[in-house]
């Protein structure tokens, strides 16, 4: 149990980001749960590719075991997408609450629908 | 000197294009320099198809790196091919985008557009020449981002929320990407898609490779927009602006069908079902049904240019057919419907967009008898549409023809008929757009309209011939085809 305590971190992380981005209504919030999500990924790649008593890879006569750098590089790649990922999708929010004024979902296609509003039979059933 | 280097000329052409549009923040400078570097790039991309038929497969090595430890390009015919349309299709939209995007995008922002239109393109490429899992991810991502900004830059502030959901469903989509290849360089130690294959074969039937099919055909399958993982698309194409509907509706779903071609064959072996997942099957059920719901949703709609996003849902479904039946002919007919439907669907979203440019909307019954005042524009779209329908004498027809054969030669008959049947709903949704605009009386929006400006014609009629010439003499783009489906269906990568 103990030795796979990191795949179930990132399991954790996983499922946990995905459900904020389908439960919440809030499109701050879903961002907040698409970044956990991505950064499971990141675990997921990086925590294999640690080598108990290794160094990192520096040629030096001192050391013969190192960890492989490649899922880093990968990783520091994908940090960055995240990063574009998380501003472009923030930016939107704000656009969309100078649009709107609301950032939930459900008050924003309320918003867009006046006819969906207008019908007391679908009004009643989201009250 | 510059022969060798072809394949990494490809992106680096439109990145740079697309730096240089970024700091000239002039309207007019944009457009030229994205027209010049799409024209460049189209001229890459026939050469490249020009040597991979003269020479066989190209292999790249960045920074002279071997396989094992850097980025290989590696171009085949079903890469070449892709690359080529890909190429053909950015050329035309930028000939469509300038007087579209005038009328469509505030000044200052138009710069921007185009700087995103060849970021785009860049990524779109990337994709298709990489032989790197990772890369691959990369260049998706490059491509996304810049697409979720051109949906944006929508005049309706529904363009925002499109975005920002695309934005949601696009990066799970990529994320599940990285989660599969994650678990495939965890069992073969490598992201190179030529070393997995050779690695895969000692690694057969472990359940790690079962859940990496798994998430990078999910993830992949919403960017591609299959049944029913299609949410997203239909606002997407909506509320962007007619030249960015018209690319990215040509090329970026495309492309991704490349890539799960791509996965599906080359590296899990599509006609071999990896462990316990038949996922020929499951393509084949979610194909039939996009061939049906998503078509009869589009008959309901009143804007045109969701009626032609749902439709493009709908078709999705006829290449994704393709690739489940997995054999030559089916095959062929799937590339060779990607193919077509790439040319039909952006000569009908520029029809569209410019009767918006004159008409100033897109809702069907306000566009009554739009034929008598802008018959060119409607005579595009009607072809456009008989393609969508698959009536003879257009491309459409063709493609869908060696689906029913491929279908027949897996000796699934009744695939067939429901191939045929499934047409009938493009019947009813063309039929719908054809008899308003045609046979109705013109409306105010009609009468206050005129023919469309010659620079929005001659790209959508240079499609929209493409879909009758293709129709009649389908032998260059069934022969391309034909050459990416052997590539696909043979052992070597």
């Amino acid at each position: 149990m103990i030795a796979h305590f990191s795949q179930i971190a990132t399991i954790f992380l996983m499922v946990a980001g995905l459900y904020v981005v389908i439960a919440r209504g809030n499109m701050v919030k879903k961002l907040i749960g698409l970044s956990l999500f991505q950064t499971s990924v990141y675990l997921l790649y990086i925590l294999p590719g640690k080598l108990l008593g290794g160094t990192a890879p520096i040629l030096d006569a001192g050391h013969a075991v190192y960890a492989n750098p490649l899922p880093h590089v990968l990783i520091l790649t994908a940090i960055v997408v995240g990063i574009a990922t998380l501003a472009l999708g923030l930016t939107l929010v704000v656009r969309i609450k100078e649009a709107y004024g609301t950032i939930e979902e459900d008050e924003i296609i309320a918003k867009d629908m006046p006819k969906a509003r207008s019908t007391p039979a679908r009004g009643a059933k989201s009250a | 000197m510059i022969a060798p280097h072809l394949p990494i000329l490809l992106i680096v052409v439109p990145l740079l294009g697309a730096v240089l549009a970024a700091l000239s923040r002039h309207p007019f400078a944009a457009w030229a320099i994205a027209l010049l570097a799409s024209a460049a790039t189209a001229a890459i991309a026939i050469a490249l198809l020009f040597r991979v038929q003269a020479e066989g497969v190209i292999s790249y090595r960045i920074g002279g790196w071997a396989p094992e430890l850097g980025i290989e390009y590696r171009v085949d015919a079903f890469n070449a091919f892709i690359v080529v349309l890909v190429g053909i299709v950015a050329v035309v939209t930028m000939l469509y985008a300038r007087r579209s995007v005038v009328a469509e995008i505030i000044p200052e922002r138009i710069a921007w557009f185009y700087t995103m239109m060849l970021l785009c393109i860049a990524g779109l490429l990337g994709i298709a020449v990489t032989g790197d899992a990772f890369n691959a991810f990369i260049f998706l991502e490059i491509s996304s981002l810049a697409t979720y900004t051109l949906i944006a830059l929508g005049r309706d502030r529904r363009a925002l929320v499109a975005a920002y959901q695309y934005l949601i469903v696009g990066t799970i989509g990529a994320t599940f990407y990285v989660i599969g290849v994650g678990l495939i360089y965890l069992s073969t130690g490598t992201l190179n898609l030529g070393l997995i294959v050779e690695r895969l074969a000692g690694t057969e039937g472990s359940r790690a490779l079962i859940v990496a099919e798994a998430f990078i055909a999910v993830g992949i399958c919403l960017k591609l927009a299959l049944f029913p993982l299609h949410a997203w698309l239909p606002n997407a194409y909506a509320y962007a602006p007619s030249a960015a509907t018209t690319l990215l509706a040509s090329t970026a779903t495309k492309v991704a069908l490349y890539l799960l071609a791509r996965f599906l064959f080359t590296v899990f072996g599509g006609h071999v079902d990896v462990g316990q997942i038949p996922i020929g099957s499951i393509l084949i059920v979610l194909s039939v049904a996009a061939m049906f719901i998503p078509s009869a949703a589009a008959i309901f709609q009143n804007d045109v240019k969701r009626i032609l996003a749902f439709s493009s849902v709908g078709q999705i479904g006829y290449i994704t057919l393709g690739l489940a039946l997995a054999n030559p002919t089916g095959l062929t007919g799937g590339l060779l419907h990607l193919f077509n439907h790439a040319l039909m669907k952006g000569a009908a979203f520029m029809a569209i967009g410019a009767i918006v440019f004159r008409a100033g909307t897109a809702k069907l019954d306000e566009l009554s008898g739009i034929g008598r005042t802008m018959p060119w524009t409607t005579a595009a779209l009607t072809i456009a549409g008989l393609g969508l329908i698959g009536v003879p004498g257009t491309s459409g027809f063709v493609s869908k023809y060696y689906l029913i054969l491929g279908a027949l030669e897996a000796g699934l008959g009744w695939l067939a008929i429901l191939i045929v049947a499934s047409s009938v709903l493009a019947v009813l949704y063309v039929g719908r757009i054809v008899e308003v605009v045609w046979f109705r009386e013109p409306a105010a929006a009609a009468r206050a309209s005129r023919e469309a400006p010659l620079e929005l014609l001659v790209p959508m009629w240079i499609l929209a011939g493409a879909t009758i010439w293709f129709g009649l003499d389908a032998e260059w783009p069934a022969g391309l085809a034909a050459a990416a489906a052997n590539s696909l269906l043979g052992v070597a990568p």
